[in-house]
Order: C-alpha cells, then sequence, then structure tokens
C-alpha cells in the first residue's frame, strides 16, 4: 500500500529582489514527496488560491494543489491540523522556515505537538520506508549526516541539503487544477501588536580593548594575533613526524 | 612577583616636576613628610633630612631627588588578576540557557547569551540567577567566567548522542519544578533551535526566533528570511542570534551545581543509529572540517589523492597547483577559491602566499609539512614538520591503515564479546 505524503507549500521571497516566488526549502519538500509518492503527492497550501506562485509548484508536475482558503492573517495550524487528521497523512514534510511573515519555523513543531506525531528536523533525505517505519537522514553542520529510524506517521522539516528542486514548467503549472477547501477563520491575536519594519542592518561588533594601563592598550594594539608558538620538527625521523601528526589528528578527532 | 628592584620612570618625572599636581605627595613620602610650626610655616627636623649612603656618611640630597632613582618596587609581569565574585544566594527566580555545547564546550554564542542572561536580570532586578543547561559530555572547565551562576548537568543514557525527544522531556520537567523566567535557546543550526521549538510546542508558549535585541520589555526579531524586524514583547523563550549581546568577561560566577529530580523519560520514537560515512569531497569545502592541502612541494600527486582518501580529508589546493592543472579549480584555497573554515588543515608541500594564509585565517589548528623551515606557514602552523613530504605522508597513511585495523578488530572483539 502506497503512504500517503503531504507536503506543506509556502509562498517564498526572493532574497535579493524580494518578489515572491516558490520557496527554496518547500519547493525541496515537494521533490523529496514527489520521489516518495509521485503523482499520489498531496500538496496542500493554507492561504489564497490565486496566489500566482502556486503555479510554479504546480508546474513541478503536480495535478492539484489543494489550497485551505484563509486570510493572511488568519492563523494556518487549525486548518491544516484538521486537514492532515482528515486525510490521515503518514508523511507530512514541509521547509525548516518559511520565507515571509514571521518565519519562526514553529508550523512544524505545532502540528507534531497537536497530532501527537513525531517530528524530525533537517532532514537531507528519506532513504526507506519499511513496515512502518523510515529511515531518515538528518543534515548535520559541516556536511555531516545522521541516520535515524522513526515511526509512521511524522512530520519532517526539510533541510537546504536536500535534493534541490526540479525545474518548474510553465504550462502544466497554468493547467493544474485548485482545489481550494475553506480554512480557518481564527485570527492570529498576538501578532497584532507586534510592529514590523524593513530589517536594519545589524551593528557590527566592535573590538574593544578593556585595558587599564597605557602599557596593555599598547599591547593589545600591537600584537599580532598569532604567537608563532608553534612546534617545529626539523631533525626527527620520518616515522617520529608522521607520529607527531598522527597524535594531533587523533587529538582533534578529525581520524575515528 | 619577582624581588628585582626596578626604576619607577613616572614617579622620577613626577619628582622632578615640582607643578605635577602629584608632586607633593610623591616628595613627602620621600621625606617623611612635611611638618609645619604654630605659625604655619614649614619647619624641618634637621635630624631627619638626608640619609645614611652606602658607606656609612650622612648624605643630604639637595636636588630633592632628581638624581636618584626613588625607592619603590614595581612587578615585572602584570600578575594574573583574581576577578570579583558574582554571588547569588537563594534566587527568586532562573534564567535557563541552554547550550550548544559543541564538543562538549561552550560556544561563542553560548557565551553571548549567558551575557545576555545577565542583562536581563539587572534589567528586571530581583536576585535571579543564570543557569547552564547541558546534556551528555560536558568538557568545559570554565564556566565561572562564561558567567554562570548555576550549571544543571542531565546526564544518563538516554540524553546521549541525538535525542530530542528525550531532552525536551527533562526541560519540561525542569520548567515544572524550578521558577524559570526566560527560556534562552541559541538559533543555531547544532540543536538549539530544534530543541527550542520543541519546548515552545510543549508548553504552549510562543517564542521569539531569530531574536537579535532583547531586553526585559522589547525583543527585535528577524522575520520573513531576514528581511524583516519584528519588534515585540519579550516573550518566555528566546532563540537568538549571535552576536545578540556582550559575553561576561569581568566577573566570576559561582557555577554550583544543580540537580534534576525525576529524570525518567518516555521511549523514544526517534532511534539515533549514529553517523553516517560520508564522501569528505562531497563535502562543499568551505564547511569540510579537516582539510588536506597540497601546493607546489608536492610531486606524487597519486601517493596525495591515496593519502587524503585513507586520512578520510577533504582535498585541497594552493594556487600554484591549480594553474599547474593538478587539482581542480573549485579546490583553490585562499583569496580567489574558498575561505576555509576547518578545523584542522594540512598544508603538504605549501609554503604560505599572503591570499592562501587569507583563506585559512578561520582555521584552528594548522599542521605544516614543508622542507623550508622558514617559510610563512611554519610560522603559522600549530605543528611544523620539516622534512620531504612524500616520505611524511607515506609514513603515517601507515599510522592511520594500522590505528583503522585495531579499532575494527577492537569492536569486532566487543561485538563477539556480547554475543
Amino acid at each position: 500500500m502506497p503512504h500517503k505524503v503531504i507536503s506543506l507549500i509556502s509562498v517564498g521571497r526572493h532574497p535579493q529582489s524580494g518578489r515572491s516566488r516558490r520557496a527554496d526549502q518547500d519547493s525541496r519538500a515537494v521533490e523529496l514527496g514527489l520521489k516518495l509518492a509521485g503523482t499520489g503527492l498531496d500538496v496542500v497550501h493554507a492561504g489564497n488560491s490565486e496566489e500566482p506562485v502556486l503555479r510554479q509548484y504546480a508546474g513541478m508536475g503536480l495535478p492539484k494543489v489543494t489550497v485551505l482558503e484563509q486570510a493572511e492573517s488568519a492563523d494556518a495550524l487549525p486548518a491544516l491540523s484538521n486537514y492532515l487528521k482528515a486525510e490521515k497523512a503518514d508523511i507530512v514534510l514541509t521547509g525548516v522556515r518559511s520565507e515571509s511573515g514571521e518565519s519562526s519555523g514553529m508550523t512544524p513543531y505545532l502540528l507534531a505537538e497537536q497530532l501527537g506525531w513525531p517530528i524530525v528536523a533537517r532532514v537531507a533525505d528519506i532513504v526507506e520506508i519499511k513496515d512502518g517505519e523510515a529511515q531518515v537522514l538528518l543534515a548535520l553542520p559541516r556536511g555531516q549526516r545522521r541516520q535515524v529510524t522513526v515511526k509512521l506517521p511524522f512530520i519532517a522539516s526539510i533541510d537546504n541539503a536536500a535534493q534541490a528542486a526540479r525545474q518548474s514548467a510553465y504550462g502544466p503549472g497554468l493547467r493544474a487544477k485548485m482545489a481550494a477547501q475553506t480554512g480557518s477563520t481564527e485570527e492570529d491575536n498576538v501578532r497584532v501588536n507586534w510592529s514590523e519594519a524593513p530589517a536594519k542592518a545589524r551593528p557590527k561588533r566592535l573590538k574593544v580593548v578593556k585595558a587599564k594601563t597605557a602599557a596593555d592598550r599598547f599591547k593589545a594594539a600591537t600584537a599580532k594575533p598569532q604567537g608563532g608558538s608553534g612546534k617545529v620538527m626539523k631533525n626527527e625521523s620520518a616515522q617520529e613526524k608522521a607520529q607527531a601528526i598522527f597524535d594531533l589528528l587523533i587529538e582533534e578527532k578529525v581520524i575515528r | 612577583m619577582s624581588d628585582i628592584i626596578r626604576r619607577d620612570p613616572r614617579a622620577e618625572w613626577i619628582m622632578r616636576n615640582r607643578l605635577h599636581p602629584l608632586h607633593e605627595q610623591y616628595a613627602s613620602q620621600e621625606e617623611g613628610g612635611e611638618v609645619r610650626g604654630p605659625s604655619g610655616l614649614i619647619r624641618k627636623f634637621p635630624h631627619k633630612v638626608g640619609f645614611i649612603g652606602p658607606n656609612g656618611i650622612k648624605r643630604i640630597d639637595r636636588l630633592k631627588g632628581n638624581a636618584t632613582a626613588p625607592k619603590g618596587k614595581r612587578s615585572a609581569a602584570a600578575q594574573e588578576v583574581q576577578l570579583p565574585l558574582h554571588k547569588v544566594d537563594s534566587p527568586d527566580y532562573y534564567i535557563m540557557v541552554v547550550a550548544d555545547m559543541v564538543g562538549g564546550r561552550l560556544t561563542g554564542h553560548d557565551k553571548d547569551i549567558l551575557g545576555l542572561a545577565h542583562k536581563l536580570i539587572a534589567e528586571q532586578g530581583g536576585n535571579g540567577a543564570v543557569v547552564a543547561v547541558c546534556f551528555g559530555e560536558v568538557k568545559e572547565e570554565h564556566f565561572d567566567t562564561a558567567g554562570v551562576d548555576r550549571v544543571l548537568h542531565i546526564e544518563g543514557e538516554a540524553f546521549e548522542g541525538y535525542a530530542p525527544e528525550a531532552r525536551v522531556q527533562a526541560l519540561a520537567k525542569v520548567e515544572a519544578q524550578y521558577t524559570v523566567k526566560h527560556w534562552l535557546f541559541p538559533d543555531s543550526i547544532h540543536g538549539g533551535c530544534d530543541l527550542a521549538s520543541r519546548l515552545a510546542a510543549r508548553l504552549g508558549e510562543r517564542p521569539a526566533t531569530q531574536a537579535w535585541q532583547v531586553n526585559a520589555e522589547q525583543t527585535v526579531s528577524r522575520g520573513a528570511s531576514a528581511s524583516l524586524d519584528i519588534t515585540r514583547q519579550t516573550p518566555k523563550i528566546l532563540m537568538l542570534l549571535e552576536e545578540c549581546a556582550d559575553a561576561i568577561d569581568e566577573t566570576r560566577h559561582e557555577a554550583t551545581p544543580m540537580s534534576l529530580d525525576d529524570v525518567s523519560v518516555a521511549a523514544a520514537t526517534i532511534k539515533d543509529k549514529g553517523l553516517m560515512a560520508v564522501d569528505p569531497n562531497a563535502i562543499p569545502m568551505a564547511e569540510a572540517e579537516f582539510i588536506l592541502s597540497a601546493g607546489n612541494g608536492i610531486h606524487n600527486w597519486d601517493q596525495f589523492h591515496e593519502a587524503a582518501q585513507v586520512l578520510g580529508a577533504t582535498e585541497g589546493a594552493s594556487r600554484v597547483a591549480v594553474d599547474d592543472g593538478f587539482m581542480p579549480r573549485s579546490r583553490q584555497v585562499g583569496a580567489t577559491g574558498t575561505w576555509v573554515t576547518a578545523r584542522v588543515y594540512v598544508a603538504v608541500g605549501i609554503s604560505g602566499a599572503i591570499q592562501h594564509m587569507q583563506g585559512i585565517g578561520q582555521v584552528d589548528k594548522v599542521v605544516a609539512i614543508n622542507t623550508d623551515a622558514g617559510c610563512d606557514m611554519v610560522k603559522r602552523a600549530a605543528l611544523s614538520v620539516i622534512g620531504d613530504s612524500e616520505e611524511i605522508l607515506a609514513e603515517l597513511m601507515k599510522l592511520v591503515a594500522e590505528h583503522k585495523q585495531t579499532s575494527l578488530s577492537d569492536q569486532a572483539e566487543e561485538n563477539s564479546n556480547a554475543a
């Protein structure tokens, strides 16, 4: 029996021009969903069904996009959790953080908490699904990968390390069906009190010298950043030299 | 402190300069203070004038010390300063800082957040304590100077490795046991963001993510992929960006251990299967952890590639090696190539042009293998080996192969014992 895979998509924002586009991580989630479920993938958006960006997602080869119709200021969470419950999803894929709005990255966590499902964050790939368990690769810093297994159903947020999304085709995107359903009308009341402004450049941290005496200040201003107190091996045998390097590599744990 | 008597040029200068505001003080130190008579005139006690010279004869110094070096010692080296201790007895509330502790030590990001926690306590008033919450192995030795009043180290097999579910359960128990005013997390890819989101969902709090300007009332955080500044009331759970505040550097703190009563956790639904072996050359060079880099001094390129494979290092190259066609352009390290952030960088046959040194500016440990002991790379390196690179790489490969064999056989032994 094929598994029910749902990808959640949102409207992205181009980092330079600021125009709306398909979000990077969300389109990777769609790509992974297509790999897992083919055209059986259900792609869900909570928002406006007239949004032209949804056509860009649909152009990846989706016959239809489900839209939970709701206002921009409405909370997407109740509608999404109701939908996921009703559809009996096995795997829900989202991006790590949206590119518009608050972009707190809390949606998958809150959904998981409401549904009582496990969540795996920063997924690079889902390798295989067997016996109600999925083998998942997590993306770690410095290009490392961790393998975990998790029971279905679960929510995964897709990292930038996942496979890049395929190109979007314009024509099929236009032909795709937008299946609109009614979403939630619950307003996000907390957000009303916030004030939003275009991001200011963050001040660079200055190197403040807290020296008490002139001598210390002089030293701080003139000292070289590197002490140059490295160990130099000249006359030892090649074996001893190699041993010294080897010990350092073991100590730094780069050789396991 | 040494006992060498040293001249104090400043004191001498003040003694010479009768208009200096401190002149009186220094001069009176020298002479034992001035005495004024009943009419206000300065009286000199003739027996106290002067001093006994080295051969037992009394000398009177009419130059008021201008010719001699005044007494008094000045220590040669700056002593290690004991910072003042910041003490918190029976705190009313706690600010919990859940540190990333990458490699068991506080990161710079963690220290900034500890600094912010103290700033919040200073603004809010009251008797608050900053707690560093850490999981797993802890190697940090300087909690006290980083601004940690209390350490809550949650230990147990369930919290080792990748265990976000167990950790968030423990944090929820911490919330139940102690009066926590704020939860501060680093908004980092080392797990801080993940854990914070889980805790926020569990406690039903709305967190501020990517916060960068925080005080007791207001928080400014980034939104919409860092194109928006959102100003709001400071929430209970905060995920903070780097450089959100200055780290503590003027006080010492107690770092007393705290404990959590109940550390039992439910069985995890996510099972950790360990780290995967990754092809080191598939890792982007800018974030690779361990780089073996080749330059003009390499003659046996097959051996170099083999060495990189055996060591499990990402390959890098200097500009010369790239220009000569031995390595692809994408592997070039330096100003025109990639700026690397590796922890260990082994430079084989690279003398260290300034452009190359810029590229490795952020590297922690550099190992140089070179025939020239006077080159710049040797000056930069933590360990330099002077000699023929081919020979040394061959020996190194032998050592690593042996090491892998023994660790494999150890594992096999363990498995057979377990069976």
